[in-house]
């Protein structure tokens, strides 16, 4: 069974004194898949990372490669290959070099390392530029180059190191499609970490979100964002707008939740095991900004049952192209609002100081049962 | 991403055995011709030889130091023209190394640089002896003098005071502006550009901006041109001839020509206590560490 | 100030002039010594006496050029050879001081630093007498506790070239050090991470990362080690390398023979500096960082 799996973790813990940087994360990676781990800068990414690469040896645990403990093999001896944070190109050497410098440790005869390079190069669509220095590359092609260091070894399993941290937007857009396009085609297993959430959305088969060193939720970009399964990823994944509050009743499937700051909001019953016992509950509410619908005040609400209603007034308008958003202060509470804009431009001529109505279906509130204070006030680091 | 011991990787514990075979290089060095030749030099200079090859513990050479005003008044003055020598080196040097640093700009600016440091590849002794050939009494400056009109008859300037000073500041300038430059040239220009857009000056820019940016070279500078100028011994010999009177002079004095290495061991301990203290105080007064100022 | 601020034309003027008359002061007393090399007389001094080869290639007594003083040639075959061991020594150890102060973790290794140093701020007669003291001590007791003569401790090539290996160490330790601080140390997880043993490593990123300043210090010791006199004076035995030759002749007063091998030191140096510009600015277009 383990050997369907590239790339599998036990229980891997890391403390480092009295600071546990993983904390007994446990995950298996299917042949050929995108994987990411997504967290905060701090939740233990990098140090997982390093375990799977060799350089630090986990403090309890197993990490498997193929079936095969790689506990006490040495960095140079594991079937994983690594592109660094800052891609750490050989400065000295051409590309070429660099690409060829994995073979040459094998003891690889010079004919195959040529050959083997120039169709690696191609692959990664650069066939022209062995001789070329490595400072005469463009950032793009600098992180092709990265990739083809590792992959003319064949690696079971290719780790990333945020690659593309270092490119200004527009290329890491670009590099972004281009990654899983590379992978697809390609096929190796690809863990990649990163504390981008687009990265890790657009690119990956499957995702886990990390924090404070362990796993929060493990799932597909949609599973997390339409579905969390802990505040941490409610908040960290995508825009949320945040409540506190305390659930009054359960009926009809239904819940209704008194706010700590007034108001209610609906929400459905289903979730996270709500039930008659959970009357009385304090917990933290998530609604997507995008979930919200918009409309000017007094034209057409249905007060239809179980669909939130609310009034805010408008504060700034966050004009961002299709990804506009208004920001409003609810009038009963005083609760600062975030809502998306409808992407036709009907609300592209509201002012500040507008009064405009909010609604969303209760089926679009997400709750969670309150969690610890410090535990919250690190998910408002992770947001901020 | 911060773990709290990002080198302690497994690479790192290999390194425990290549740890001690580095140190082994290290430590004959450290031990062998830095500290226990300097332990030895203060032992020799703590015994009087009482016969051949029996020697007692005694505080006589450096009674006779202090008894004896010759070796008294020329400490004092190896130290003082010292000072002065360095003082002058950094008044000199300073406003060339700003020149450098922050007037010249491309590739007028490192040719200039490079012209400073040409006499570092050229021995003290050479520019000694060119010093010599321009200032002897049949040198070319005096020649110069006669034909201009400006004196009758040739003119010795060697073997004075003056000159050595000359020679002193030429021999240190490098030690000085390559400091200088480096750290002027990591000042930002719009520091300087903000001091004088918030109405500063020339004077106080240069005094509240400049000089305490430019402090880590200065205090380096100096202790180096310090250190060099205390220890010479060519220069003050060559261009002071009997008078130079230097420190250095003595010690080599005791040691080469009278044999005597107790005093002499005695005398380059003095120095060294005063090399010593000399920087230790212009480390303290400047607020530098000496790793700072030679890392 | 800066180009950017207005600045009187007089006051930029004064200033260029003292810069330049700063540079006329540094170069005077290099120009004079190579201009009496070529003076017909045999005095380096005035009055000039037309000008002449003789320095050079003259082989009749008193105009004995430097090429057939053998002497002064022997002289510099032997600062050559001193120069040659101590920049293989202290280039061997100063990189691995430098290796130990920027990756080792060991208790005492700010002392040691300290101490590493120290070098710099003895003065180089002190550094001589000391090593003459101790070097002579402990010969003396081989001898009279094992009867051995061990000569290489008594003044000569062997302690003259201990003598300079002790603080040029340092300074090669200052440079190489602060070059293997920039160095990135992914680079090397990176070689490791691709398959290469920590020996390979080093020798195949680490070391071609530190050539420059390998180079660098390897020029500036062989240098140092030529042109040291202090430390040198105190060590020398019978066999004078040639800054004591050089200083015994001038102390005499010699013939323009010291002009010519000045002028050809300066000369090889001036070479050597500028090929030293010409690899580095060759490395920076090639883009090593």
């Amino acid at each position: 069974m383990a050997d369907q799996f590239d790339l599998e973790c036990r229980d891997v813990v890391k403390n480092f004194g009295q600071f546990t940087a993983v904390d007994q994360v446990s995950l298996t990676i299917p042949q050929g898949s995108f994987f990411s781990i997504l967290g905060p800068s701090g939740c233990g990414k990098t140090t997982l990372l390093r375990m799977l690469a060799g350089f630090l040896e986990p403090s309890g645990g197993d990490i498997l490669i193929k079936g095969k403990s790689v506990l006490g093999v040495a960095p140079n001896r594991r079937p994983v290959n690594m592109v660094f944070q800052h891609l750490a190109l050989f400065p000295m050497m051409n590309v070429a070099d660099n690409v060829a410098y994995g073979l040459r440790r094998r003891g690889v005869d010079r004919a195959t390392i040529k050959s083997r390079v120039s169709e690696t190069l191609a692959r990664v669509g650069l066939p022209d530029a062995g001789p070329k220095q490595i400072n005469q590359l463009s950032g793009g092609q600098k992180q092709r180059i990265a990739i083809a260091r590792c992959l003319v070894l064949e690696p079971a399993v290719l780790l990333l190191d945020e690659p593309l941290g270092a490119l200004d937007l527009k290329l890491r857009e670009h590099m972004k499609v281009e990654l899983k396009q590379l992978q697809h085609e390609i096929g190796t297993t690809f863990v990649y970490i990163t504390h981008d959430q687009s990265e890790a959305l657009v690119m990956s088969d499957q995702v886990a979100v990390m924090n404070a060193g362990r796993f929060e939720q493990v799932g597909t970009p949609q599973e997390l964002y339409y579905r969390p399964q802990t505040p941490f990823v409610a908040g960290f994944v995508g825009e949320s707008n945040r409540w506190q509050g305390r659930i009054e009743t359960i009926a009809d499937g239904r819940a209704t939740i008194r706010l700590q700051s007034g108001g209610v909001i609906y929400a459905a019953a289903d979730q996270f095991g709500m039930s008659g016992q959970t009357v009385g509950q304090e917990v933290d509410v998530f609604v997507r900004p995008e979930a919200i619908s918009l409309e000017r005040q007094g034209q057409g609400t249905t007060n239809e049952p179980g669909l939130n209603h609310m009034q805010g007034r408008v504060e700034n308008l966050l004009f961002n192209g299709a990804a506009s958003s208004v920001q409003l202060k609810e009038l009963a509470t005083g609760h600062d609002m975030n809502v998306a804009l409808p992407q036709t431009g009907a609300f592209a001529d509201i002012r500040p100081g507008d009064i405009l109505d909010l609604g969303w279906k209760a089926d679009q509130t997400k709750c969670f049962p309150a969690v610890a204070t410090k535990a919250a006030s690190q998910t408002d680091e992770a947001i901020a | 991403m911060s773990t709290p011991n990002p080198t302690g990787s497994v690479a790192g514990n290999g390194l425990k055995l290549g740890v001690l075979l580095m140190a082994t290089p290290l430590l004959l060095w450290l031990v062998l011709l830095v500290l226990l030749p300097h332990i030895d030099l203060l032992m020799v200079s703590l015994r009087e030889r009482i016969s051949y090859g029996k020697y007692e513990f005694s505080f006589v050479n450096y009674i006779e130091f202090f008894t004896e005003p010759l070796y008294w008044n020329t400490y004092v003055r190896t130290a003082t023209m010292s000072i002065l020598a360095t003082a002058l080196t950094l008044l000199i040097g300073f406003p060339v190394a700003y020149y450098i640093a922050k007037v010249m700009r491309g590739r007028a600016k490192n040719v200039l640089f490079l012209l400073c440091l040409i006499p570092f590849w050229v021995s003290e002794l050479v520019r000694t002896f060119g010093w010599m050939i321009l200032l002897r009494e049949s040198g070319v400056v005096s020649h110069f003098l006669q034909w201009a009109g400006l004196v009758d008859g040739p003119v010795e300037m060697l073997y004075n005071d003056v000159t050595i000073m000359v020679g002193l500041v030429y021999t240190s300038m490098l030690f000085m502006v390559v400091p200088l430059v480096s750290v002027l040239d990591s000042l930002d220009d719009s520091l300087i550009e903000a001091g004088y857009d918030l109405g500063g000056n020339a004077f106080t820019v240069t005094r509240d901006i400049v000089i305490p940016h430019a402090m880590p070279g200065i205090a380096s500078g100096c202790i180096v041109v310090f250190m060099l100028t205390l220890g010479n011994y060519l220069t003050p010999t060559l261009l002071g001839g009997k008078s130079s009177l230097w420190f250095t002079d003595q010690i080599y004095t005791q040691f080469i020509t009278r044999f005597n290495w107790e005093t002499g061991s005695a005398f380059g301990f003095l120095l060294l206590v005063l090399s010593s203290f000399i920087v230790w105080l212009g480390l303290k007064l400047s607020r530098q560490t000496l790793s700072d100022t030679v890392g | 100030m800066i180009p950017s601020i207005p600045q009187s034309r007089y006051a930029k003027g004064l200033y260029g002039a003292y810069v330049a008359l700063f540079f006329v002061y540094l170069a005077a007393p290099l120009v004079v010594v190579g201009v009496f090399a070529f003076n017909n007389s045999l005095f380096p001094s005035m009055p000039w006496e037309g000008a002449t080869l003789n320095w050079f290639l003259g082989d009749k007594d008193p105009y004995i050029g430097i090429f057939h003083d053998e002497a002064l040639l022997r002289s510099v075959g032997t600062s050559a050879f001193v120069a040659c061991w101590v920049t293989v020594l202290s280039i061997s150890v100063g990189t691995c001081n430098a290796f130990l102060f920027e990756r080792g973790k060991f208790p005492g290794k700010n002392l040691l630093y300290m101490v590493a140093i120290s070098p710099l701020v003895i003065p180089g007669v002190i550094l001589g007498i000391s090593i003459l003291v101790f070097s002579n001590a402990v010969a003396n007791g081989v001898e009279n506790v094992f009867g051995w003569e061990w000569d290489f401790l008594r003044p000569g090539l062997f302690l003259v070239i201990l003598g300079q290996f002790a603080f040029i160490t340092t300074i090669t330790t200052l440079i190489i050090s602060a070059r293997l601080r920039k160095f990135d140390i992914t680079l090397e997880e990176a070689a490791l991470n691709l398959g290469a043993t920590r020996f390979d490593a080093i020798r195949t990123i680490t070391i071609p990362f530190l050539k420059p300043a390998l180079i660098g210090a390897a020029i500036v010791s062989f240098l140092m080690s030529f042109e040291n006199f202090n430390t040198t004076l105190m060590l020398v035995g019978s066999d004078a390398p040639l800054t004591i030759a050089m200083f015994d002749r001038l102390k005499q007063g010699s013939t323009p023979v010291l002009n010519a091998l000045s002028l050809l030191l300066m000369v090889v140096s001036g070479v050597l500096a500028l090929l030293s510009v010409f690899a580095q600015r060759d490395r920076r277009e090639k883009g090593a960082p």
